[in-house]
């Protein structure tokens, strides 16, 4: 116990104290909140990361929903198969999954010869919040395939061959039957998705551009360049507050306790 | 059949994660409700999607190229040469391999030390405990890592091998904690009793009892807290000095800054030895017996 | 446990107290939790050598909290338990020498069936020679020889239990005290479990304290019982004692079936009023401890009741009550008849010779009994 004690010392003690800071520097003030609103900077680049954490979550959600479909309908085998795959980006390092996007999406790259074979020529996804958004998708695909495959599975699809029975055609039938069976599945994985997408930092910097910069590098950028201290602490309080919010929020629907066990076992996707 | 031996260790461990949430219902008679090809084709090409960066690397590690690029225009070692004598290269795996088993080493201590400690306990210290746990798991890492350099500046201790191995041994604690936790979830405390009815003090418990049965989970969170560790890259960016740099840091520095290919050998030799070391698990999971 | 050949003829329910056994007292045994009734409130018994103990009561009565208190996985809030004269108040359960049987087996997982077996002598550093001399003896008497190699999750539920059974007694334990050990058991090897622990108690000679919510275990296994209730003994007895002559309403009715007359009236002298009819409580013909005053019901055993067609037929000197034929079910040994009893038409039974096919439901007759197999008991 004294051991927990001590390590979450470590932990929060920093988390504390830059809530401290944010608060208390120079004077006790909430300057350094109201600055982040009016700064014209910080709003708009958390607009641009909530869109971009929407899009990505809009991705993940439209590739995830049939892979985990797909999943409850082979045969236990391809099931096996298919879920390392999904796994797989869990244990790919950070740098080197960033590397290979880096080299697929940059221009004179694979992604970019396919398109300009395709007769568009002058696609360069690398410096783009779209080349960002790719990559951010791929990594926390798992996080949308994971919790929606928990809450397929337990739809009894014959449910739909009733409906299909009964004369309503296959879009209705999923429209009516399927998808709001699997809306437990769909919150808690769009809950996640969008959460995780917020802090994320090291695709950004690479894949993205400088002048297209999300919070995670402005977190930086005050910090590192700036020294502003308190205005970046006052930020990253802000960000881990909403994070926080969300995941509480997540918490309140069914089975999304079993997909953060996910994230917690499953590792490293949380500190991306 | 006892409840311990027979629940799985349910999500200790990358495979289980993907056995925990199953269990759909098997549907048979293909012909009668055949999976639809579209779907199929869906289903590959998302594949594709997750394995797609982890494959390139392996072939760009052996281009030698002086760029990067892919596909690679011939095949040699040299970027694999370069990372073993390059002291910025090698120095910095050394680095990062230490940093990893102090780190792995403390939070593995620390966390059984907790996991055993909170699973006797109940009620709203326990829960205030995992809701903590749950905070530190879901903080983004950039929002930690700037208030970790901040606190770091003031301790004197950024730039330090004790600073990296303090942040990384934070971070992979409750890792260990998850693990063992799930461990202990499946582990009888009566077993407890009965030990020390044969005669067993508390010690001989704990390591002829209690450790074989939560064993698995040890290994599996010292594993994981090793292997954020050694991919932490975020914290280790703001830690950094110019005499101590850990191999994803240096990595960064490759793409970002000196755009050194050895970086795909680098990358090749990580993501096998990560694959490799989350199998152990796996096996060591055969060794024990099964009805 | 050096022990002889099975010898199966032996009488059952009586154990020689073998000098083996250790004597266990407890004294003003208390355990509060701080709730409002203490879970063990003021227990003082003793349990002899080489005796069946059992401890009955329905959950919640603190007979499973005595037992830990015992084992030492309690500490004792008040008053002192003494194994053989010498408080252990004091010892931690690793050194107070008992085996101890769970419902769930509580065997290693990880640990064979020899290596779950040997593990409290290599607590005790015997040697590899000896261990193995005596996992083999005690392994072929609970009738697991060759089992040695198999883990506990590839064994049968019985088998298990036989093993941990095996564990607890393979050291020459003080006395092995056993919680609810065939609760998880289903009905028929429950039975023969009985018979095992039963057969192994002779043999070993040992003190057995058991625990069980089951009368109809803690009547077939015990030399005496301690009946629990609310963290206090109600009663303690050789089951017959305590099925023949009960205390307590609470006793009567918790082990077997009863008939139960609820007193309104005062017993006045040696008779006593019921439904208008009058009864005899005479002490002479009443075999009682408890007095005329605190009696609050009679209460007589369906195999005593006896029924007959009108008071003509009620031999004298007997008590009867008038009855309603609710119900007769053939049991096979006997015809169980369920009754009216009074004009209060209160529930009881009886039993009928089984070829006795005279009664059916509706009938009106006499329900009587002897005064010398009535109990007159407290609340």
């Amino acid at each position: 116990m004294p051991a927990l004690a001590l390590l979450s010392v470590i932990l929060l003690v920093p988390l504390f104290s830059s809530l401290v800071r944010s608060l208390s520097s120079p004077t006790w003030t909430l300057d350094n909140y109201a600055h982040l609103f009016t700064d014209g900077v910080t709003l708009t680049v958390l607009g641009r990361t909530a869109t971009t954490a929407l899009i990505v979550t809009a991705v993940a959600l439209l590739l995830g929903y049939p892979y985990a479909y797909l999943l409850t309908r082979v045969g236990p085998r391809a099931r096996a198969v298919l879920l390392v795959v999904v796994l797989v980006p869990f244990w790919t390092s950070v740098m080197a999954r960033n590397f290979a996007w880096l080299v697929l999406l940059q221009r004179g790259g694979p992604v970019s010869e396919a398109f300009a074979f395709l007769g568009m020529p002058d696609v360069v996804l690398s410096g783009t919040t779209s080349g960002v958004t790719i990559a951010m998708s791929q990594v926390l695909l798992p996080f949308m395939v994971l919790p929606l495959y928990s809450s397929l599975g337990g739809i009894d699809r014959r449910l739909l061959l009733a409906a299909r029975g009964l004369g309503s055609s296959p879009i209705v039938a999923f429209w009516k039957i399927y998808w709001p069976l699997s809306r437990g599945g769909v919150v808690a994985g769009v809950i996640l998705v969008f959460t995780l997408s917020l802090g994320f930092y090291v695709t950004p910097a690479l894949i993205g551009s400088p002048q297209q910069s999300l919070v995670a590098q402005l977190l930086n950028q005050r910090t590192t360049q700036l020294l502003d201290f308190a205005g970046a602490s006052a930020l990253g309080i802000v960000v881990l507050v909403v994070t926080l919010l969300l995941v509480a929020w997540a918490n309140r629907f069914g089975g999304t306790i079993s997909a953060i066990g996910v994230v917690a076992t499953s590792g490293e996707g949380t500190k991306r | 059949m006892t409840a311990t031996t027979t629940r799985p260790a349910s999500s200790d461990s990358v495979a289980d994660a993907t056995a925990a949430p199953s269990r759909p219902p098997h549907r048979r008679r293909r012909s009668a409700d055949p999976v639809p090809w579209w779907l199929i084709a869906i289903g590959v090409v998302v594949a594709g999607y997750f394995v797609l960066p982890t494959v390139i690397v392996i072939p760009m590690s052996f281009g030698g190229s002086s760029s990067f690029q892919f596909p690679p225009k011939e095949f040699s070692l040299a970027l694999y040469e370069r990372f073993f004598t390059d002291p910025k290269w090698i120095g910095s795996l050394g680095n990062s391999l230490l940093v990893a088993v102090l780190a792995a080493l403390i939070a593995t201590v620390f966390g059984t030390a907790a996991a055993v400690g909170l699973n006797a306990l109940t009620g709203r210290l326990a829960r205030a405990m995992r809701t903590l746990l749950m905070i530190s798991m879901v903080t983004p890492a950039i929002v930690l890592a700037v208030a970790v350099y901040i606190s770091f500046l003031q301790w004197r201790i950024t730039g330090t091998l004790g600073g990296y191995v303090l942040a990384h041994a934070t971070i992979g604690l409750p890792f260990v904690l998850v693990a063992v936790t799930s461990a202990l979830g499946g582990f009888d405390r009566r077993l407890l009793r009965a030990s020390a009815s044969l005669g067993a003090t508390p010690l001989h418990t704990f390591l002829r009892v209690t450790m074989p049965l939560i064993g698995r989970g040890v290994v599996t969170g010292a594993l994981f807290a090793f292997v954020t560790s050694l991919d932490e890259v975020v914290i280790a960016l703001f830690l950094r000095s110019p005499t101590f740099q850990t191999l994803p840091v240096q990595m960064y520095t490759a793409v970002t800054v000196e755009v050194d290919p050895t970086i795909a050998a680098a990358s090749s030799l990580v993501v096998v030895s990560v694959t490799i070391l989350l199998l152990i698990p796996q096996l060591v999971r055969r060794k024990t017996p099964r009805s | 446990m050096t022990t002889t050949a099975p010898s199966e003829t032996g009488d059952a329910t009586t154990t020689s107290a073998s000098p083996r056994g250790t004597q266990i007292r407890l004294d003003g045994v208390t355990k509060d939790y701080g709730l409002s009734i203490p879970a063990v409130d003021r227990v003082t018994l003793s349990i002899e050598p080489g005796e069946f103990m059992t401890f009955l009561g329905p959950s919640g009565s603190g007979k499973t909290t005595t037992l830990n208190l015992i084992a030492g996985f309690e500490t004792l809030s008040a008053g002192s338990i003494a194994f053989d004269r010498r408080d252990v108040g004091g010892l931690p359960p690793h050194r107070r020498n008992l085996g101890m049987l769970f419902q769930n087996y509580a065997l290693f997982p990880h640990m064979t069936v020899a290596q779950n077996v040997a593990y409290p002598l290599r607590e005790r550093r015997v040697s590899k020679s000896e261990i193995t001399r005596r996992v083999g003896d005690v392994l072929e008497l609970v009738q697991l020889t060759g089992r040695d190699n198999h883990y506990p999750s590839q064994l049968s539920g019985g088998q298990q239990q036989r093993v941990a059974l095996a564990r607890a007694i393979v050291f020459d334990p003080s006395a092995l005290l056993l919680d609810e050990p065939l609760g998880a058991l289903d009905r028929n090897l429950r039975a023969a479990l009985q018979a095992e622990i039963r057969r192994i108690h002779r043999e070993v000679g040992s003190t057995f304290v058991f625990v069980t919510h089951d009368q109809e275990e803690a009547m077939n296994l015990s030399d005496r019982i301690a009946l629990f209730r609310d963290g206090r003994i109600e009663q303690v007895g050789t089951p017959e004692q305590l099925y023949r002559h009960p205390d307590t309403l609470f006793a009567a009715r918790f082990l077997g079936d009863s008939n139960v007359f609820e007193l309104d009236e005062r017993v006045v002298g040696d008779r006593v009023g019921w439904d208008g009819r009058a009864w005899s409580v005479a002490p002479s013909t009443t075999s009682t401890a408890v007095s005329g005053e605190s009696a609050t019901a009679i209460v007589v055993r369906p195999e005593d009741l006896t029924i007959a067609a009108s008071d003509a037929d009620v031999p004298t000197g007997a008590n009867a009550v008038s009855a309603v034929v609710r119900d007769v079910e053939f049991m096979g040994a006997y015809r169980a008849v369920t009754l009216g009893l009074g004009a209060a038409d209160v529930t009881g039974t009886a039993r009928l010779d089984a070829l006795d096919a005279r009664l059916g439901p509706g009938d009106r007759v006499v329900a009587w009994w002897s005064p010398a197999r009535q109990r007159l008991v407290a609340a």
